[in-house]
């Protein structure tokens, strides 16, 4: 028994060392990123990597930039995990990401974070492309998903029940539609999706079914309803008349100094050579 | 010298022994320090038996009774479908089949365990939700039902093996003597062996079931992930999903009651495992 | 001969026997069907672009190099760690080990650990070497993680090896003056490598066809990061995680398919492998 003791205590001596390896290992990465930061930053010699993480949403948007970007500088190296603009804000504010998306904006409790808007994306209402509907108003989208409207024939289309299918509760997406559709906390899915693309695929195989999705993620494989006979484009996102869209942001940590190379990526997303990258992925660079 | 180097490598072995000890001593001690807090400040009475799950409404309620409703009627569901199926094919495999046509359906058996969990899942979203959403006629083919279907499938290869391997180490006196008596060999598999065999089916059984119950990646993608209280057709969420579906964004109070119910989780599994044991203890001592 | 056999008896001894047939019957058609189905809708869909490029949002692409480089090297750096401890436990539990109450708690500790579902794993190991030792995710978390999941099969499968060394082995080296260490690391082991291969390949299924586990430790990013060392410390999706995300994310289902049937063709070689190793052990014996 006096062995053992002794022995689990070498074990715990060698995982405390572990721990400072761990430590030492993330410092290190962000000593070469730091390095880079004396003198005047040149963007030809840029390396580094950054984290990124949060919004489904920004997928197309997040992806093409970093596509782009890093073909500028090979020596970045950008990974995003797509978790959910709730995560991005908590990775952001918890460190583990150097780069939070979200898809909304903060909230008041999101303290000692800083809000970089880089897009305007509108929320897309999609039915299934067999739904005879084609225009909703805001209080019958209200109606459908309160469950007070129960059956497509009260819209205008078939007798049909109604499926509502939805994002987890810390989706910027759902928080942007529910927001202003106006039933915040009221809704009742029928089925609850972690990502936008889930969501169109759910709505692709039922016919009955009813969602919300980036405007940057949809296509064909459903139909994009008018609300309160708006299309939701790129163009009425950005002058206004579609009213459901929230801002992408990227979050940081106010605590945190960024590295060069998260720096020169914002930067980037917010210059004018973006534009049209964010354009062809579907949502509108905010000016 | 060779004194030195043999202490050393004796107690180098020591700590690759104990590690198994230590790494379930940490994630013992994670989960209950992690898990307790909630527990507390919820209550443990309105945690377990509160029926309504908001963790994010403006005034969060954390009742995890459907959570744990589920994960109970879905692995009750699947061992339903799961033991019959199962048993059959063990007694199949160990009692009627000739030597070739064993090795085939063992190997169909090994390859259904070495599936990944995602396969099943993408397979289930793809052929099973829409085919129970035509079949029984609803809006939203997600749900119970769904999820028992998969997880059926999922735990028959360890039934099936354990179950061979039981019913193999029938001692064949017993069966023997059964048909000195006239019986038929139907009836000595029924009667005989697997009476026999019964407490290594128990413990494949218990197997299954603490597959069961922790599954979370098939059964995401065909559960629907509503907090609502267990129905074989609405969508539903188990205590497993409930936690991988809320973990990346949870804060506060909601992080904390999400490790509450990995908490509840561990402690269903830990009497599984406790179960399993005793069963082979007194299986050993026959 | 039978009129000894009641019609009843008989007719009841049918219905069983159908229902068993009925049974097999079904497991064995559906896992044909399963597997069938699975290599009719990917094997189409794996294109050589898919293997070797990595998804691209501007040219609209995918590509899966990246998910099979990092399940590359997860698999490599669970092994490098896992295979050491696992088989240097089992060594201590067969060789060394004289407290018989200490074998027993070792060994429930092992149980245990199997029975452990994934998604606790991914929880602990996110708590742990992801915010504890700040690793934040990465493949280094996930291996280790995976370490701890993967160790009692490789405990197991070593002891059985070490089991089947012949007890004469021991007391020739013994006899001869060899000390333990020494007939261990020259008999012993290299008699026991089949089982010990055969424990890796399964332990290689397993890491394989995890995901709940790798989600929330190593991540899901795609990245192209062909450096191990800096691989180490970046997010990065398996293969696994990566059919999860392609189809619940994004609805690519064909890419979904593609990657299920890599995975299959892997489990269909793990098994086969496994299989061999089997049989040559029985040959030796």
């Amino acid at each position: 028994m006096k062995k053992a003791i002794s022995f689990i205590t070498i074990a715990v001596i060698i995982f405390a060392s572990l721990a400072g390896c761990g430590s030492s290992a993330n410092a290190g990465t962000s000593t070469e990123s730091a390095g880079t930061s004396a003198g005047t930053p040149n963007p030809a010699a840029l390396s580094g990597s950054i984290s990124t993480n949060g919004s489904t949403s920004m997928e197309k948007v997040i992806a093409s930039l970093i596509e782009a970007f890093t073909a500028e500088n090979p020596g970045v190296t950008i990974t995003y995990d797509a978790t959910g603009s709730g995560s991005g804000i908590t990775a952001a504010s918890e460190g583990s990401a150097d780069i939070g998306l979200s898809s909304r904006t903060l909230k008041d409790s999101e303290t000692g974070l800083d809000a970089t808007v880089i897009a305007l994306d509108g929320i897309a209402v999609i039915v299934n492309n067999a739904n005879a509907v084609d225009d909703l108003t805001v209080e019958q989208i209200a109606g459908l998903f309160t469950g007070e409207i129960t059956s497509w024939s009260e819209v205008g289309g078939a007798a049909t029940p109604v499926a509502l299918i939805g994002r987890e509760a810390g989706s910027g997406t759902r928080d942007g539609f529910e927001s202003i559709i106006g039933v915040a906390d009221a809704c009742i899915y029928d089925q609850e999706l972690t990502s936008t693309g889930a969501v169109i695929t759910a709505v692709t195989s039922n016919e009955y079914a009813i969602g919300y999705a980036s405007l940057s993620a949809v296509s064909d494989k459903t139909k994009t309803l008018t609300v309160n006979g708006v299309m939701c484009t790129e163009d009425t996102v950005l002058n206004g008349t579609y009213a459901i869209q929230r801002p992408f942001i990227m979050v940081t940590n106010s605590g945190k100094e960024p590295s060069d190379a998260v720096k020169a990526f914002m930067e980037y997303a917010l210059s004018s050579a973006a534009t049209e990258i964010i354009a062809n992925a579907g949502a509108v660079q905010a000016r | 010298m060779k004194n030195a180097v043999e202490k050393f490598m004796n107690g180098l072995f020591f700590i690759c022994g104990i590690v198994t000890i230590i790494a379930v001593l940490t994630i013992s001690i994670y989960m209950i320090i992690s898990g307790i807090p909630a527990i507390k400040e919820i209550g443990v009475w309105e945690f377990i038996t509160g029926q309504v799950w908001k963790s994010t409404a403006a005034e969060p309620q954390f009742g995890i009774l459907p959570f744990i409703l589920t994960s109970v009627y879905g692995t009750l569901g699947a061992v339903l479908i799961g033991v019959p199926v199962g048993l059959m094919t063990a007694v199949f495999l160990s009692k009627l089949s000739g030597p070739k046509l064993s090795a085939a359906v063992n190997t169909a058996v090994e390859l259904l365990a070495g599936i990944p969990s995602v396969v099943y899942g993408l397979i289930g979203m793809i052929i099973l939700v829409p085919a129970i959403m035509k079949t029984f006629g609803l809006k939203n083919g997600t749900g119970l039902l769904a999820a028992i279907i998969v997880l059926s499938i999922m735990i028959l290869p360890s039934i099936i093996s354990v179950s061979r391997m039981a019913l193999n180490s029938v001692p064949p006196e017993y069966e023997e003597a059964s048909y000195a008596l006239g019986a038929t060999k139907i009836e000595t598999i029924f009667k005989v062996s697997i009476p026999a065999a019964k407490s290594g089916i128990a413990a494949g059984i218990v197997l299954g079931i603490g597959r069961a119950i922790g599954e979370a990646m098939a059964v995401m993608m065909v559960a629907g992930n509503v907090a609502n209280m267990p129905s074989l057709f609405k969508s539903v969420t188990f205590l497993t999903t409930a936690i991988s579906k809320e973990m990346s964004y949870a804060a506060g109070l909601q992080r904390q009651a999400l490790y509450s119910i990995a908490l509840i989780l561990f402690f269903f599994i830990m009497l599984i495992n406790i179960i399993l044991n005793v069963i082979l203890k007194r299986r050993s001592g026959q | 001969m039978n009129n000894r056999i009641s019609a009843k008896r008989r007719a009841h001894s049918a219905i069983l026997k159908g229902l068993i047939f009925l049974c097999s019957g079904i497991t064995v058609v559906l896992l044909i069907s399963l597997i069938s189905y699975i290599f009719y809708r990917g094997l189409g869909n794996i294109t050589w672009e898919l293997l070797t490029t990595s998804r691209s949002a501007l040219k609209n692409t995918i590509g899966i190099l990246p998910n099979i480089i990092f399940t590359f090297y997860i698999i490599l750096t669970t092994l490098v760690i896992v295979l050491p401890v696992g088989i240097g436990a089992a060594i201590y539990l067969n060789e060394y080990a004289e407290n018989k109450r200490l074998v027993n708690i070792i060994e429930f500790a092992a149980e245990t650990l199997t029975g452990i579902p994934s998604i606790i794993y991914g929880l602990v190991g996110y708590l742990f070497f992801c915010q504890r030792l700040k690793m934040g995710s990465s493949i280094l978390a996930g291996s280790l993680t995976l370490v701890i999941m993967v160790l009692p099969t490789i405990v197991r499968t070593t002891q059985e090896a070490l089991k089947t060394v012949p007890y004469s082995y021991r007391e020739g080296a013994v006899g001869l003056g060899a000390t333990k260490w020494y007939m261990i690391h020259t008999i012993i082991l290299p008699s026991s490598l089949d089982g010990i291969v055969s424990g890796a390949i399964l332990a290689i299924g397993r890491i394989v066809g995890e995901s709940a586990a790798l989600i929330f430790t190593a991540g899901t990013a795609y990245t192209l990061v062909t450096n191990y060392l800096d691989a180490l410390g970046t997010s990065g999706g398996t293969l696994s995680v990566a059919l999860y995300v392609y189809v619940s994310e994004h609805g690519e289902f064909n890419t979904g398919f593609a990657i299920a049937a890599i995975l299959m063709m892997i489990v269909l070689f793990i098994n086969y492998s496994t299989k061999l190793i089997n049989k040559r052990l029985k040959k030796d014996r």
